[in-house]
């Protein structure tokens, strides 16, 4: 019982590949890791030498899931090293085009990668087809809303193209946003059911005391912009973020793993803006969450996939009032002249801080690039969640393990694709 | 009749062209009634092995591991489709190719022993033979719903080969390069996304690759004459389907 190894080929209903193993000896843990498969694709390399302006458009294919914070931090980075600032209208353009992508990747992942965990499901089409069939149903019509705003704003749901450095390359006009409008009044409805589906779940009853990550804005929930804070008091700007924190290339992954500067491990994305922002979610929002008893000190990593639901409906709200208060700018982007410059941003991608420093040439051109997605940041906490949450289960059947793993392991929504294929897991009791 | 068993495999890549099925959110439950979707790892849990009528390709061959993956997955299916630029020309990842991957490997991991991967990003159909391809970076929903609807039914699907500068014509769009001076690939670019980006106000960068028989040098003297110089004019054909033959070749007489 103590000494056997179990493997499973691949977990599945993830973004990307990557591989996971448990060393047990004598009935204890003594080892896990959470390894990336996901060939490297380089990045940061063959942006060297590329025009700034290129940027949104070759970082956006890091990730299909997430395209639209690529697009995001990469712009902002480059405002900055060009010392332009956008806002008005084109900086709540942006907020709106987030808004959609948070739909779309938080639904995909709550009703169709994570939900089947819950339930017990293969996947959300085996779920449809054995009696959840209208949750399923509400949940892709939900996200169509999502889908919307991203074409809507940015021209395609997948890599969209209107991004651009100073701004976008065209605008939509006011009444343009008519039946988008409708759409989302409709989703906002969906969405508040959404929440209530995802709530009545059960959830592992674990915890723990994580560093909660994420980025701070006196007015606005995080997401575009804002100082870089912590549960445990940090409070930076985010030109600051090298100093305090640091990647390793460890052995077993193909993508480095973040840390704070002392080598401990932190927590980015939905839990964390969740905890650290509560008070700037919109009034049906927070309603929502005291409706269905989620904390605002939430530290059950399982009900993360209610937190997304309650993001999703803030995003819908959001929208609509992005949408409401818009007024056509004067031109679609700030125009500026190519320096050279250094330039930082962190945005909230849906699963967390996403980093991105460039140095730039007279020129315009790139001279160093440095990406730090959230994945690679929140791994070493996902080893950390599998070495405390599944020992007191090592008892239990293997099939019952490997499917709490699974579970544990898709809290994270890991995005390895960003991160750098296959998640393989592997039990090895000696 | 059985329904057709799909296979959906992910190589090096976004995952942004296997998103598009789910993105399909009208046509997804009737996609699953019609066809047997046996493996797509990104969707489900059940890893159903065996033989695929249908395996869908998403990204290019950059690993030993992958070049080997293909061949299997070749000898176990009937129809071999790759879905979008990646697997289709060798994607993005391929501005590797010609450069020196061990600098690279320095550029990114501290440790450049732990890394096992080819000097080359490299598209399927240099490995195995592939029955049907399609483009884009992403691929079009249009396109995908075509190819499942026409491969139910046993017909060929109908994807256009024209150039995207045809689509934005048929779309009314202003062209960009005679009014602006923008430089865009829609004169050389496969027709699939309806001429997306002129219609955004700025040019192609030919995420859908090379259109048959493409004039890229009539293309990049006229882009000279509006002011680009040979690093712009090379880096435009040197994105999304930089390893397209039609396109690394006139991306390298500018270098
Ligand atoms: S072709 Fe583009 S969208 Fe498709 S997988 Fe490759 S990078 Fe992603
Ligand atoms: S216009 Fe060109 S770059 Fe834009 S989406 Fe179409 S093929 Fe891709």
């Amino acid at each position: 019982m103590n000494d056997k190894v179990i493997k499973v080929d691949m977990l599945a209903r993830v973004e990307g590949e990557g591989a996971f193993k448990v060393v047990v000896r004598d009935g204890e843990i003594v080892g896990t890791e959470f390894r990336i498969f996901e060939p490297p694709r380089f990045f940061e390399a063959f942006l060297q030498g590329r025009d700034h302006m290129e940027a949104p458009d070759i970082t956006a294919r890091i990730c299909g899931i997430c395209p639209v914070a690529y697009q995001m931090s990469s712009v902002h980075a480059m405002e900055m090293a060009l010392g332009i600032t956008v806002d008005g209208p084109l900086r709540d353009l942006r907020r709106l085009l987030y808004c959609g992508e948070w739909i779309e990747s938080h639904i995909l992942h709550a009703a169709m990668l994570h939900a089947p965990d819950f339930l017990g499901y293969a996947g959300a089409i085996e779920m449809a087809n054995d009696g959840h069939g209208d949750a399923v149903k509400l949940a892709l019509e939900y996200k169509k809303a999502g889908n919307a705003i991203v074409t809507f704003v940015g021209g395609r749901e997948i890599h969209p193209i209107n991004v651009r450095v100073g701004g976008f390359y065209k605008v939509p006009r006011k009444t343009d946003f008519a039946p988008l409008r409708e759409q989302l009044l409709k989703a906002r409805d969906l969405a508040e059911k959404f929440v209530d589906w995802t709530a009545s779940f059960t959830f592992p009853d674990k915890e723990r005391d994580y560093t909660m990550v994420s980025l701070s804005h006196p007015d606005e929930y995080p997401m575009n912009e804002g100082r870089v804070v912590s549960s445990k008091g940090l409070d930076i700007d985010v030109t600051d973020w090298p100093a305090h924190f640091r990647e390793e290339h460890v052995a077993h992954s193909n993508a480095l793993q973040g840390f704070m500067v002392d080598g401990s491990s932190y927590l980015c994305g939905p839990v964390p803006r969740f905890n650290n922002a509560y008070d700037l979610l919109s009034d049906r929002a927070k309603a929502a969450a005291e409706r269905v008893g989620l904390p605002r000190d939430n530290r059950n990593p399982y009900r993360s996939i209610t937190v997304r639901a309650i993001e999703g409906l803030y995003a819908v709200d959001e929208a609509l009032r992005i949408i409401d208060a818009y007024e056509e700018p004067d031109a679609p982007f700030v125009a500026y002249e190519p320096r050279a410059g250094v330039g930082m941003a962190a945005t909230e991608a849906p699963r967390g801080l996403l980093f991105h420093r460039y140095e730039l040439n007279d020129d315009g051109s790139i001279k160093t690039a440095l990406i730090v997605p959230p994945t690679s940041q929140n791994q070493p906490s996902i080893e950390e969640d599998l070495q405390s949450f599944i020992g007191d289960i090592l008892d239990q059947p293997d099939e019952d393990i490997l499917l709490l793993c699974e579970q544990t392991i898709r809290n994270y929504d890991p995005c390895i694709s960003c991160a750098t294929h296959f998640l393989e897991l592997d039990i090895d009791r000696g | 009749m059985a329904k057709p068993r799909l296979g959906v495999f992910k190589f090096s890549s976004c995952d942004g062209c296997q998103l598009s099925l789910l993105d399909c959110e009208d046509e997804l439950l009737a996609v699953a009634g019609a066809i047997d979707i046996a493996y797509f790892p990104e969707a489900t849990r059940s890893d159903d092995v065996g033989h695929y009528d249908i395996a869908f390709i998403e990204g290019s061959v950059t690993t030993p591991h992958e070049a080997e993956m293909i061949q299997d997955i070749r000898a176990r299916s009937t129809a071999l489709i790759t879905l979008g630029a990646c697997a289709t020309s060798g994607g993005i990842q391929a501005l590797k190719n010609g450069a020196d991957t061990a600098a690279f490997i320095d550029a990114v991991y501290a440790h450049p022993e732990y890394i096992d991967t080819l000097d080359t990003a490299t598209p399927i159909s240099d490995h195995v033979t592939v029955d049907f391809e399609l483009r884009g970076c992403p691929i079009s929903k249009r396109d995908l719903i075509e190819l499942v609807a026409a491969t139910v039914v046993g017909r060929t699907p109908q994807t256009p080969s024209h150039a995207a500068c045809i689509e934005c014509k048929l779309a009314g769009h202003v062209c960009v390069m005679v009014s602006q001076g923008t430089p865009c690939l829609g004169p050389v670019t496969h027709a699939g996304c309806g001429a997306l980006c002129p219609g955004y106000a700025r040019g192609c960068y030919g995420c859908f690759g090379p259109k048959e028989t493409p004039n890229t040098a009539a293309l990049a003297a006229q882009l000279a004459n509006h002011g680009a110089d040979n690093r712009q004019i090379a880096r435009l054909f040197s994105t999304f389907n930089t390893n397209a033959p039609e396109f690394r070749k006139e991306a390298e007489k500018h270098e």
